[in-house]
């Protein structure tokens, strides 16, 4: 993988542009001038143009993931602001948003500001999600106004729910002043108890404690319910089962303000691959049966769920070399989120290619309020580049993240990013 | 053998089972002689890793080590650098590098004992991994079964008691559908799995329909903690419903054979005049325990028998 800085005249010849805003495809040329959008269509190169050939690719907006873990501060150990940029980059993400449970969380309008500063130094555009309550503890909320003020986007206190209905209505009915997205872990402790997959034929040959699908569905249940109550926007992260499919199906008609997303590892996986005891498949919620995995396919194509997010989770080797019980939940998924999930809904589902981008452009940055038009005149070039036909294997040395923990690796992917345009930089990926 | 460790009973072949049982008789033999040891593994190095308490099962693996001949070093998690930080990984690997033959394992999570043998290169088996497997416990019981009654397939069995949390059931019900017996659970229905069925299981909730239809009993121990948890509202509710006593057992007109894996709760699962009765075969267990784990230790150590024999 190379970065480097754009040319002042850079132009993305003779591939196919897909604008996922305008839902348009069409071989068309893109000049970059200064590091902006200048023109879209046949263009006659100026003296001294940097020329990239897009020979048989796709040209869209950079990708946008509503939902990672950079890890910093605290755990830079296993990944911090910079190296999940280059993770992003490799993926063809342009632009993230960053979960508040860091050590410590963000939880302050200095914290936000934090990451709002250490973002400029960064490859990517980052951007914080705030925590919903102080500390994370699920009790008293955060100054949201103020961390607004400062550039959060969005609040949830992501890995731990939110148990307590009443903090969750105060949660949304507060949020709702400022129409800005309450993102709540729905998993309900009681229920998960010390389950760490789910409950099923394959747990009950594993022996593992497990929780079932409404240890979801019941408290997605509940948010949706307070947030069509309250008139708040509520966006509901990672689902993961078939029930909780059903209840954002039927409480959408109720309410605009209703948001869903699916990662790309529960679209891949089912518990069958668990057998193996593989702990970078331990996630919380859990990756679930081959019923859940074909709702979530159809709720992905139907419009149900409305955008497609990694929830990218590093953790060290040695954490994860642990025994199941006490590895901790989750995994990286930047790198590999376009190839898995446009083999799965592009290649073997036959979704159309541009309703598949738009989960990972537009959508996300509907729900998150950010600039969905990127390829207006005058924009800065976010762009992603990618190959929808290549098949490749992924391995370790595909790994941008600092930590490894995978279950892709070895897994057959199609589809393949080739270049990511951000920051006036131009990332090539070999 | 077509596996090289025993990890669990979950597709195990039934020739293997049937092997390691043929065997077992062998050295249950052995172990009726005035001098009760064979030279079959000697040179070889055993570690017993124990990461959770066992008394019985690390005796008898100990025991059956000794009448072999074999090497033994016992590790357990009480004595053990774990409680220093050190991760299961690095502990393992430390023994590894001692040069060792076999690990027996005692672990508390489901799926370490496979864990394991991606970290050393020794022959692994699983002595009880969390509510997973306990092969050799398994097979113990399926040896004592046939020895009482000369088959297993088309036996029935009843298992009775707190089957989720039961490592014991889960490998008596892979090994002894391997070998083509019916298996009926029986117990509260707050302990019995979820998804029993597609293991290929009966479930029933009345003790004496059970016990009218099997051959054998396997009563599993029932925990207190348990009670904590919210599963089970008192030990008499329990004994009540799925309590091994006497008078039920008088009540039918006809012979059961009663296992227990142990360690007893005497008048909650089982009754005293149950358990010392004719019918039972607890202490037979634990005897074929001894032979059975030297047949396997034997057969996966590739032991040599031709030569004790002479």
């Amino acid at each position: 993988m190379k970065i480097s800085k754009l040319k002042k005249n850079h132009i993305l010849k003779n591939g196919t542009v897909l604008d996922p805003f305008n839902e348009t495809e069409k071989k068309a040329d893109i000049h970059i001038e200064n590091g902006k959008i200048k023109e879209i269509g046949k263009i006659s190169a100026p003296k001294n143009s940097e020329i990239f050939d897009c020979k048989n690719l796709f040209i869209t907006h950079g990708f946008f993931d509503a939902h990672v873990h950079f890890r910093e501060p605290g755990g830079e150990d296993k990944e911090d602001l910079n190296s999940g940029s280059m993770a992003a980059l490799a993926g063809g993400f342009t632009g993230v948003c960053a979960m508040p449970n860091t050590d410590p969380p963000i939880d302050t309008p200095e914290l936000t500001r934090y990451i709002i500063d250490r973002s400029k130094e960064c490859p990517i555009n980052i951007h914080p999600i705030g925590a919903i309550t102080k500390s994370q503890s699920g009790k008293e909320l955060t100054e949201m106004g103020a961390m607004i003020a400062e550039g959060a986007i969005a609040f949830s206190d992501d890995g731990l729910p939110i148990g307590n209905a009443k903090v969750m209505q105060n949660a949304l009915e507060y949020s709702s002043m400022f129409d800005i997205p309450i993102i709540n872990h729905a998993e309900d402790e009681c229920l998960k108890g010390d389950g760490v997959m789910h409950m099923g034929k394959v747990s009950t040959n594993l022996g593992l404690p497990s929780s079932p699908g409404i240890t979801e569905s019941s408290m997605v249940h509940r948010d949706l319910e307070l947030a069509v109550h309250v008139g708040a926007r509520l966006h509901v992260p990672h689902v993961s089962s078939a029930r909780s499919v059903e209840h954002i199906k039927s409480l959408k008609k109720k309410s605009k303000k209703i948001s869903a997303e699916v990662t790309a590892h529960h679209l891949f996986f089912t518990d069958e691959d668990l057998v193996s005891y593989n702990t970078n498949l331990k996630v919380a919620p859990p990756i679930r049966s081959v019923k859940d995995k074909k709702a979530l396919i159809s709720a992905v194509k139907s419009g149900i769920i409305d955008c497609i997010a990694t929830d990218h989770a590093p953790h060290t080797i040695e954490e994860k070399e642990g025994t199941f019980d006490i590895a901790p939940f989750g995994m990286i998924g930047l790198e590999t989120c376009f190839g898995a999930v446009n083999k799965i809904l592009v290649h073997d589902n036959s979704m159309n290619q541009l309703s598949l981008i738009k989960l990972l452009t537009v959508n996300p940055r509907r729900i998150m309020g950010v600039e969905q038009d990127l390829f207006k005149v005058g924009s800065n070039a976010e762009i992603t580049i990618f190959d929808p036909k290549m098949d490749w294997r992924f391995s370790k040395k595909n790994i941008f993240s600092k930590s490894h923990n995978s279950p892709f690796i070895n897994q057959d992917l199609k589809g393949r990013i080739k270049a990511t345009i951000v920051k006036e930089h131009i990332t090539t990926v070999d | 053998m077509k596996h090289i460790h025993l990890l669990g009973l979950k597709d195990y072949p039934s020739e293997d089972i049937q092997t390691i049982i043929d065997t077992a008789y062998k050295f249950k033999e052995v172990l009726g002689r005035p001098i009760k040891k064979v030279p079959s593994l000697k040179g070889k190095t055993i570690v017993n890793l124990f990461f959770e308490n066992s008394t019985r099962t690390r005796i008898s693996f100990e025991l059956a080590q000794k009448r072999l001949s074999a090497d033994t070093v016992n590790f357990s998690a009480s004595t053990s650098s774990l409680k220093k930080g050190e991760t299961f990984k690095d502990t393992v690997q430390n023994i590894e590098s001692m040069k060792i033959d076999a690990a027996v394992m005692r672990h508390p999570t489901p799926g370490s004992p496979l864990q394991l043998t991606n970290y050393i290169d020794a022959v692994v088996i699983n002595a009880g991994d969390g509510t997973h497997e306990h092969p050799t416990q398994a097979i113990l019981d399926m040896m004592s079964l046939h020895e009482k009654f000369g088959y297993l397939n088309g036996l029935k069995v009843g298992i009775i008691g707190d089957v989720t949390h039961s490592r014991v059931a889960l490998s008596n019900i892979y090994g002894l559908k391997t070998m083509g017996a019916e298996v009926t659970l029986c117990g509260p229905s707050t302990l019995i799995p979820r998804y029993a069925e597609d293991l290929g299981v009966n479930v029933n909730y009345s003790i004496d329909e059970v016990i009218e239809w099997a051959d054998a009993l396997n009563v599993l121990r029932i925990q207190r903690e348990r009670m904590q948890g919210g599963l089970l509202p008192s030990v008499r509710e329990y004994r009540n419903l799925f309590g091994i006593t006497n008078e039920r057992i008088l009540g039918h007109k006809k012979e059961i054979v009663v296992m227990h894996p142990g360690p007893m709760n005497r008048g909650v699962e089982i009754d005293s005049a149950v358990a010392d009765s004719d019918q039972a075969i607890i202490l037979d267990q634990v005897l074929n325990g001894v032979a059975s784990r030297m047949s396997i230790l034997y057969l996966l150590l590739g032991g040599k028998l031709d030569e004790e024999s002479d």
